[in-house]
């Protein structure tokens, strides 16, 4: 069952440059349930599109086109009043980094009470015994209610934070590279956390630049390059078999621990997005690029898989070079 | 470009080190606050590194992994002489340099180079990428005006910053993250070292330029048979660069030994914790736990300092530390594990 449903979203950021197309016409579907992991690298957009689908887009940038149906409510259209209500309690989201998330000057548990008074019609006393209650579900001893952030370490700072994503119980959680500042164990733990609250049947959106990690957890892993999504499909499919050159380049291009495997750099760098490459944005660094890339490719359905890329105009792969 | 295939298969008999570190120690003050002062509590320390002993040989390179905190980038910044050692000695082609007097220690200054972790910070803004490269031959007395220009076009063209000398006039600020960590490994380069600390150089680099900067790194590597410390918080970066891997923890080395050795038979239960929790494209039955969290570096438990966080702890970790012992793979642990991981 279909949870969000965004279709042809636009966001852009108008500077003194220009128009930058920091999500360009990107569509995607996630069911309820699913672990869906957003990989790309800084300034594809990944970040932007997570934000869009909250409405958190602030000035100089501005959502200019498409649709978020989230339970069939488009997002877009419904007034800001209705939009604050569903944050936290149809969608949470959790940041990259919990110590500028998190009012220094506030004690963990009087942050989270203040987010459950906000949504809930309950008296305080309830919601003190709620977000004791949480923290012990993220894995904190029931006291750290009256720690100041400053007194936790940073994983268990980020365990607030999703103790707060999930207080109203959304059916969303939207993970922001929750992991990137912090080590290899602590990530593990985080990501443990994050699967138990797939386990309880909320969809996940998690967002990272790290390949391996996408592929360690996630039904399904979106790849999303220069504002475009390039492919979108099941996990083992992807990352065994990568269809768009930039999905395997960016494979070909990681060690992994368990093997002795050769790495290739990708030759060139991620483009502008203010004056991206006509036609096909990776074709500058594309070993496969062909004349017909100077056309925009659309997205072709490749088995249940979206890819966009020209090699697959009839489905299956095309020669190319 | 040519990929690069994975160290660590061939080992050679070792020969004389060129680096050798013994028992070395660096202990950080805590600042105290005014009324600590009044009260005149003695003074805390942290123990960054706390008796850290290995060798690299010539041509190898050694990788350093562990937590944040764990004292890798200490005893990299110890090594080139960026900070003194409390105690233990370093010795550079057998010659002890921790007791050197400035003058000295420039000579073999030339011989030990860094790279730095923040291709935005190691950079002086306001100077030109060619001067960034021309100083270091102008303080080393090896060449001065056009020679050192020629020489600094040609590093800039091997590293791959073409055309070179456009990039020769340009200001950091109008590099990307990639191209400055070229300069910064260039800059090192540039003196043709003998050893060189590579500290987590590709962590704050696009994930699509990191295999090309290591790339980079290892040609050097091989042209000028480099021996290298690679630090990196990455196991599966240290295994693609290190001949062998040396694993820290709170200040020590838990483990060390050549790379496959230490991935696929991990001997001490915190390699074992860090493998277990690495993400992979090929998962493997591994799940040793770690418990709790990183112990606070003011306060180190007693007797093995990981027993807090080992489920395989007994009275023994709690009272005695236990000595790195092995031959080629040795570990510090009372009772090491016999993994096997294919």
């Amino acid at each position: 069952m279909m949870l969000l449903d965004i279709k042809n979203l636009k966001t852009y950021f108008y500077s003194k440059r220009g128009v930058l197309k920091a999500v360009d016409d990107v569509s995607i579907a996630i069911n309820r349930g699913e672990f869906i992991t957003i990989v790309g690298e800084s300034g594809c957009g990944k970040s932007t599109l997570a934000y869009s689908i909250l409405r958190l887009i602030d000035y100089p940038g501005k959502i200019v086109g498409g649709n978020i149906f989230f339970d069939g409510v488009d997002l877009l259209k419904i007034s800001k009043e209705r939009m604050r209500e569903m944050r936290g309690k149809e969608i949470g989201m959790v940041f990259q980094d919990p110590m500028t998330s998190l009012d220094p000057l506030e004690k963990i548990g009087d942050q989270i009470v203040e987010t459950i008074l906000e949504h809930e019609n309950i008296d305080k006393k309830e919601a003190w015994d709620m977000a004791s209650k949480l923290l012990e579900k993220v894995g904190l001893p029931r006291d750290r209610v009256n720690y100041y952030p400053h007194q936790l370490s940073g994983g268990q700072r980020q365990r607030v934070m999703i103790a707060l994503a999930i207080s109203l119980n959304p059916k969303l959680l939207i993970a922001d590279e929750p992991t990137t500042a912090l080590d290899v164990i602590v990530q593990e733990k985080i990501m443990d956390l994050l699967e138990d609250m797939k386990k309880e049947g909320r969809a996940i959106i998690l967002i990272t630049h790290d390949f391996a990690l996408a592929a360690d957890r996630s039904d399904k892993i979106a790849v999303m390059y220069a504002g475009w999504l390039i492919e979108f499909g099941k996990v083992n499919k992807l990352v065994n078999e990568p269809l768009h050159p930039y999905s395997e380049g960016l494979i070909a291009s990681v060690p992994d621990v368990w093997e002795d495997r050769q790495i290739k750099p990708m030759p060139g760098f991620p483009p502008d997005l203010i004056s991206p490459p006509k036609g096909c944005r990776f074709r500058p660094r594309c070993p496969k690029a062909m004349d017909v890339c100077k056309k925009e490719p659309p997205s072709f359905n490749v088995n249940g898989r979206v890819v966009k890329c020209w090699l697959y105009e009839n489905g299956e792969k095309n020669g190319g070079n | 470009m040519e990929g690069l295939s994975s160290a660590g298969c061939m080992r050679m008999v070792r020969k004389m080190e060129v680096i050798e570190v013994k028992n070395l120690k660096k202990y950080f003050p805590v600042q105290k606050s005014a009324i600590e002062i009044l009260l005149s509590k003695k003074i805390d320390y942290i123990r960054a590194v706390d008796g850290v002993s290995f060798g690299i040989s010539k041509g190898e390179v050694l990788s350093l992994v562990g937590e944040s905190g764990c004292g890798k980038t200490t005893t990299g910044r110890i090594l080139v002489g960026l900070e003194e050692p409390t105690g233990g000695e370093i010795l550079f082609k057998g010659k002890n340099i921790t007791k050197l007097d400035k003058e000295e220690f420039r000579k073999v200054r030339r011989e030990l180079q860094m790279i730095f972790q923040d291709p935005y910070a190691s950079l002086n803004p306001k100077m030109k990428i060619g001067e960034h490269l021309e100083d270091p031959l102008i303080i080393h007395g090896i060449a001065e005006n056009e020679e050192a220009k020629n020489l600094v076009l040609q590093m800039l063209e091997r590293v791959g910053l073409v055309p070179a000398n456009q990039f020769y006039n340009r200001l950091p600020y109008q590099l990307s993250g990639g191209q400055r960590q070229r300069v910064a490994i260039a800059r090192a380069m540039i003196l043709k070292p003998e050893f060189v600390v590579a500290d987590e150089p590709v962590s704050m680099i696009d994930v699509s330029l990191r295999a090309a900067i290591l790339d980079l790194l290892m040609s050097f590597k091989a042209e000028y048979n480099l021996s290298m410390l690679f630090i990196t918080h990455d196991l599966s970066v240290a295994r693609l660069v290190g001949d062998r891997i040396a694993v820290m923890y709170l200040g020590k080395v838990v483990e060390i030994g050549e790379t496959r050795e230490v991935i696929h038979n991990p001997h001490h239960p915190y390699t074992a914790a860090l493998l277990s929790a690495v993400p992979s494209f090929l998962k493997r039955e591994i799940n040793v736990e770690i418990i709790g969290d990183i112990a606070n570096p003011r306060e180190i438990p007693t007797g093995c300092r990981y027993h807090p966080r080992c489920p395989f702890a007994e009275e023994i970790c709690r009272k005695e530390e236990p000595k790195l012992e092995g031959k080629d793979h040795m570990v510090a642990c009372h009772f090491p594990l016999d993994l096997k991981i294919d």
